[in-house]
């Protein structure tokens, strides 16, 4: 089946939060955010601005009847910064206006003092400050110290991965409207309307059952509006209460990346001990998460970070800790892989660095250390239908590693100005909300009486298809045809307490909720034929919509039985409710079984690089992934291309760039690159391993939303044995994104280059010797 | 007043001519399929086709209406992803455009993927044979960041092949009668023709507009603006004596589909392709490329190459390497603007070529960029002009780099020796799109891949590094 939102979106039909049309005396909110990154804030003076004609009022702290208040793991985050600001960008106020345009020019004539602070951005720096949103946390298996005298080869070394701008390309925005009672309906675009809505409940000083939170569709998400939707749709909804009117923000595209949070960056340190014959002994990592100047999700990003340390690895003797930085930049957030691509990333150049120092290729020491059934993670989940191996043999089955790595040698001997590179990357990504609690979901179902019906449940449809599958679940169940199965907004008053959409495991999770409520119905209806029929429920028989039994030969088709079961006055709605057994993890000792089971894959990547120019295209990225029992091809097919080329971005052309006073310098699509139409690799194989899936997966069809993400690590590596084939003396930084900038450096050994790229006035630089 | 036809129906708007066809259509007509991702061009998601009516045949081009101030659609047919298909209950037919997109999962969360079905369908209506680089070259103003694009690809291929059989000279009609269009386009010139009333020329001269919208949108909203589009004569490409003229309002795409253009230069596709996006080729004008006066100006390089001399309306004429006097500071009066540019065509044992490297390789601005046109004879430089950008205040011409070249004998010496001299004559600095020593590096390299492109048999990487 086909996305089911594909037409409205080829026609233009669908509906955004901005194209709802405004009720009439709609207003429209701009958020004035702090120019400076760190300091108290002396004065605000509004006056100019509210003398502008159109502007209505500028709301500010001062006008919050409840708390300010929008941490979600911490409470750390004011909704608009009273005494002190932490970040460039962090809302001040609201000023909300007749129009945005009027709104956008009253901003300019806001005039505010900060006494500036010292602005950290650097996440090692803020460690040694003893800025940390959480104290660190280690997880720990066999003993690394008694483990090095074991290796006959030990390396040491830094990775560093810049941040990641999410680029939904619909950017954050609500609409709320005053209901009777002083009631408010929020029209949100967020991965999370619960918490919209307990945070605008928070900040209003009202109950959660006063707010009502309803979400359509996303314009894109990706972890970037899990958390980060709420301040935007908490500020409409306390203009709400302050004006009594219908008020509008959605963000311009510049605010949006200014004041919003990406993904993590992280630098981190490691230590890596092999065997002769290439097996890893010891592996240590030390990770410094730049989590931003509040928690917002980082303490969770963080142990995924952890919890991903050895990738697809299995490692005898592991420790890996974590540092959650507090710096002075946008607090950051989720985004797909939420800290595992940062942990994965790590492993994979310590392994790049071993295969370099002791002269083989990288993929011979992957190969020998994947993971098998019953190895144990270092956080003691024991492996599950590990098919790593399978899948190498699959990627492998005509010798593909070796002819290929053959391929690339014979051309790059025989050209000069530009090389080819490979490299393979092996994904195992765990599927769960790593908060053991999260891992819930409703879906409340109504028949209608004349057989058609209605679903809501929490998942959030931002284009990974969710909506599809959800409909293909209950259409199944009830013999239906999918026209008559209607997949409603999400919205807290039909379905509460929703964890957000994310993790990858929303389809999992509300679609066991729908297979529940649905199974339910069924069975009612059973129940009901064998009475009809006068049968046992167990010969009663449910086919293309018809009820039937296997000892007379009575029937009843869906509409009949359904109008007559609502005459019987039996109830046609139901709410199914799902937790997802096994899992379990216990933080004090940092181990458990947090993952309801592992999604497994590989990628062999080939890029060529332009070494006159230190351009980059990417030729082949052939993938075998493990889908269990896909249960839609193509949406899950979409999911593999996507998340492959939104990886391939974070790892080279997308540069977020701030400098030191923690101004972003890539504010804009103009100063922000992410992948078009050209950058694609000129092929994308993926090949589908038939594995038996899992049961805890919706219908054995594995999650795939954040996976196939970190195929685009790949990218990294197969660019820099590109580069060492033209510049054998190259030194690796590991130090992601590899762009073009990167490149050229290392190939002419101008590398380490001032990557920290610094203010510098015209002209003063010198020349430096390599390039004269 | 501007008057223009919007899908099916005639505006007559007294908004300024300076505010933004993309506001008028989503707030004003409740237009919500077309969509706002970024304000400056760069996403596509706000990607509407404009018809102009020339010698009684209709030409779209896919555009961005971000940048596009309503006067510059005055007397045309613009057309939104409503327009591309009238029908309205919830079983319509899609066309095929739409149904490929829908066949082979070419949309995802769908907030770009009107824009992706309007700039195919400008595709569609090109009086040309559809290949299928035409097909992605019409997308690739258009940004995605869920699908990665394969999907989309594929779609475009199963577009090509529809359009097989295409009758280019009757183009509208035979779209028409495939249903890739509503059948109201073939009455679009009639109701053009019907339309005569002039737009004002009063205000701001703008052309394109994609650079002063990105700069000061607010600023030119709120007024009426005059628009380059409306001053017809300003658009021309001719050749006369061995001297090429290029009206000032000729934009980037005019050049690139150019006889003319196509003849002086072989490599005019690759070149061309290195600069924005089609909907911001077809929009933005070289003279507004000249007077943004952006030191990274694709445009600038490749005329500074050329050595050529730029007239205005108050009759003055100088050549473009003197029209820069420091940062966005130029030897030209407020009231005056830009007429024409001129140049000798290069002579027949001249070369010429454009380099340009940035974080992303299309749909970006420069980190350097640099263009050279040089004529050489018996091994001996006989003239050379080189120009480079992003390596100073100023779009660069290298004078002194030039003047030390020509004359020289062309070997890997001469080339090397020379690159100290320009090194000298540059003064890059730190910024988003690169550091001082990467700008240095990167105009080394470009330079070199000037002389090893065009005479591979002399220079070579290896000797030269």
């Amino acid at each position: 089946m086909k996305n089911i939102d594909a037409k409205g979106h080829v026609t233009g039909r669908s509906i955004y939060v901005d194209d709802i049309q405004p009720i009439q005396g709609t207003l429209f909110g701009v958020v004035f955010g702090s120019p400076h990154a760190h300091g108290e804030i002396e004065s605000v003076n509004y006056a100019k601005a509210l003398e502008l004609p159109g502007v209505i009022r500028i709301l500010t702290h001062e006008d919050i009847p409840g708390e300010n208040q929008i941490g979600g793991i911490l409470p750390d985050e004011e909704l608009f910064a009273s005494k002190e600001v932490h970040f460039q960008g962090q809302p001040i106020a609201l000023i909300v206006a007749e129009s945005d345009h009027i709104a956008f020019e009253a901003r300019k004539l806001i005039e505010v003092k900060i006494k500036e602070k010292e602005v950290i951005v650097d996440p090692r720096k803020a460690k040694e400050k003893g800025q940390l949103i959480i104290p660190p946390r280690t997880f720990e298996m066999g003993n690394t110290n008694k483990a090095w005298d074991e290796c006959e080869y030990i390396f040491e070394g830094t990775a560093h991965t810049n941040g990641q701008e999410h680029l939904y390309i619909e950017t954050q925005g609500a609409y709320a409207q005053p209901m009777e009672n002083g009631n408010i309906r929020i029209s949100s675009s967020t991965q999370g309307p619960t918490a919209v809505q307990r945070a605008t409940a928070r900040v209003l000083g009202v109950g959660m059952h006063k707010i009502e939170v309803d979400v359509v569709r996303l314009g894109g998400g990706f972890g970037g509006k899990e958390d980060q939707a709420t301040p935007w749709a908490v500020m409409a909804a306390l203009g709400c209460k302050v004006l009594n009117k219908p008020i509008k923000v959605i963000l311009h595209r510049m605010d949006d990346m200014k004041m919003t949070g990406k993904r993590h960056p992280y630098t981190s340190d490691y230590k890596i001990g092999l065997s002769k014959d290439l097996k890893i002994v010891a592996y240590e990592a030390t990770f410094y998460q730049n989590a931003g100047a509040a928690a917002d999700l980082s303490p969770a990003v963080m142990e995924r970070t952890l919890f991903h340390a050895t990738n697809s690895y299995f490692i005898p003797n592991v420790k890996a800790t974590a540092y959650s930085c507090k710096t002075n930049l946008p607090p950051n957030t989720a985004f797909r892989g939420f800290g595992g691509p940062q942990g994965m990333f790590v492993i994979e150049a310590a392994i790049a660095h071993s295969a370099k120092e002791i002269g083989v290729s990288s993929h011979e020491i992957q190969k020998v250390n994947l993971l098998d059934d019953g190895d144990e993670f270092p956080y003691g989940q024991i492996a599950e239908g590990v098919v790593l191996q399978k899948i190498w043999k699959e990627l492998d089955a005509k010798k593909t590693i070796e002819e290929t790595r053959k391929k690339i040698a014979a051309f790059n001997a025989s050209h000069k100005d530009v090389k080819k590179g490979m490299s393979l990357m092996p994904v195992s990504f765990g599927i769960s909300f790593t908060k053991t609690s999260m891992n819930q979901a409703r879906a409340l179902v109504h028949i209608y009486s004349d057989g058609s019906v209605g679903i809501s449940t929490g998942a959030v449809e931002m284009g990974q298809g969710v909506n599809t599958k959800m409909l293909q679940v209950a259409a199944d169940i009830f013999g239906l045809d999918p026209k008559r199965v209607k997949l409603e907004s999400t919205n807290t008053t039909r379905v509460s307490n929703t964890s957000p959409s994310a993790a990858s495991a929303t389809a999992d999770l509300n679609g066991k909720a729908l297979q529940i409520a649905c199974n339910e119905l069924m069975s009612r209806l059973t129940s009901l034929a064998s009475r009809l029929f006068e049968v046992d429920k167990r010969d009663i028989i449910f086919k293309e919509g018809i009820f039937s039994n296997s000892k007379n030969s009575q029937s009843l088709e869906w509409d009949k039985m359904i109008d007559t079961a609502f005459l019987e006055r039996i109830s046609l709605t139901e709410n199914g409710h799902y937790a997802t057994p096994v899992i379990n993890f216990d933080k004090d000792k940092e181990k458990g079984h947090p993952f309801a089971y592992h999604v497994y894959g590989l990628a062999l990547t080939e890029v060529t690089v332009d070494c006159i120019r230190g351009t980059y295209d990417i030729d082949t990225v052939k993938i075998v992934h493990d889908f269990g029992n896909s249960m839609n091809e193509s949406v899950d097919l979409g999911q593999i291309e996507g998340g492959l080329v939104q990886g391939i971005g974070w790892m080279t052309s997308e540069e977020i760039d701030y400098d030191e006073n923690g101004k972003l310098r890539s504010s804009s699509l103009s100063t922000y690159k992410i992948p078009d139409i050209y950058a694609i690799p000129r092929e994308i194989d993926i090949k589908a391993l038939d594995t038996e899936g899992s049961d805890l997966a919706i219908l054995k069809s594995k999650a795939v939303g954040e996976p196939p993400l970190m195929y685009g690590i790949g990218t990294y590596f197969a660019i820099e044995d590109a580069v060492k084939a033209f510049n054998p003396d190259y030194i690796p930084t590991f130090d992601a994104p590899f762009t073009h900038e990167k490149v050229l450096m290392g190939l002419y050994n101008l590398w380490p280059s001032s990557t920290n790229v610094q203010t510098s006035s015209k002209g003063e630089s010198s020349i430096p010797s390599e390039i004269q | 007043m501007t008057e223009f036809i919007l899908n099916n129906a005639l505006v007559l708007s007294d908004k300024p001519t300076g505010s933004l066809l993309l506001d008028l259509i989503r707030y004003d007509k409740c237009l919500t399929g077309t969509k706002i991702g970024c304000r400056e061009g760069d996403c596509g998601a706000c990607t509407v086709l404009i018809g102009t009516l020339t010698d009684g045949e209709m030409n779209y081009e896919q555009i961005t209406s971000c940048l596009t101030p309503l006067g510059n659609v005055h007397g045309k047919h613009v057309v939104t992803i409503e327009g591309l298909n009238l029908s309205v209950d919830d079983n319509d037919k899609l066309n095929p455009v739409q149904k490929f997109m829908v066949e082979e999962s070419g949309t995802q969360c769908g907030f770009c993927t009107v824009g992706f079905v309007v700039s195919l369908s400008g595709f569609c209506l090109a009086h040309k044979d559809a290949t299928y680089e035409d097909a992605i070259a019409s997308i690739d103003g258009n940004i995605c960041r869920c699908t990665g694009y394969k999907s989309i690809v594929r779609a475009a291929q199963h577009i090509t092949d529809a359009l097989k059989g295409k009758d280019t000279a009757q183009t509208v009609n035979w779209l028409v009668k495939e249903q890739f269009i509503p059948e109201y386009f073939t009455s679009i010139p009639e109701r053009l023709e019907n339309i005569t009333s002039t737009s004002g020329s009063s205000g701001k001269i703008v052309g394109g507009g994609t650079d002063l919208y990105v700069q000061k949108p607010d600023e030119l909203v709120v007024r009426d603006v005059n628009s380059i589009s409306n001053h017809p004569e300003l658009k021309h490409i001719d050749i006369e004596d061995g001297t090429c003229t290029v009206g000032a309002g000729s934009t980037v795409s005019d050049l690139y589909q150019s006889p003319v253009f196509k003849a002086i230069f072989p490599r005019l596709d690759e070149h061309i392709k290195l600069i924005s996006s089609s909907p911001i080729r077809n929009i933005s004008t070289i003279a507004g490329n000249f007077v943004n006066a952006s030191p990274i100006g694709d445009l600038t390089a490749f005329f500074l190459a050329l050595n050529s001399e730029i007239t205005f309306k108050k009759g003055k004429k100088i050549y473009l390497k003197d029209f820069y006097k420091g940062y966005k500071d130029l030897d030209m009066a407020d009231d005056d603007m830009i007429t024409a540019i001129t140049f000798k065509t290069p002579g027949e044992n001249a070369k010429f070529n454009f380099e340009k490297v940035s974080k992303r390789i299309h749909l970006d601005i420069a980190s350097v960029n640099t263009a050279i046109c040089v004529e050489v004879e018996n091994d001996t430089i006989k003239e050379i002009h080189l120009s480079a950008g992003g390596v100073g205040p100023t779009p660069l011409y290298l004078r002194e780099t030039c003047a030390y070249l020509k004359g020289k004998e062309l070997n890997n010496e001469t080339v090397n020796a020379a690159n100290t001299i320009m090194q000298n004559e540059i003064s890059p600095i730190s910024d988003v799109r690169g550091s001082a020593d990467y700008k240095r590096l990167l105009l080394r390299q470009l330079y070199y891949a000037h002389f090893i492109k065009l005479y591979p048999t002399k220079i070579s990487l290896e000797v030269l590094v």
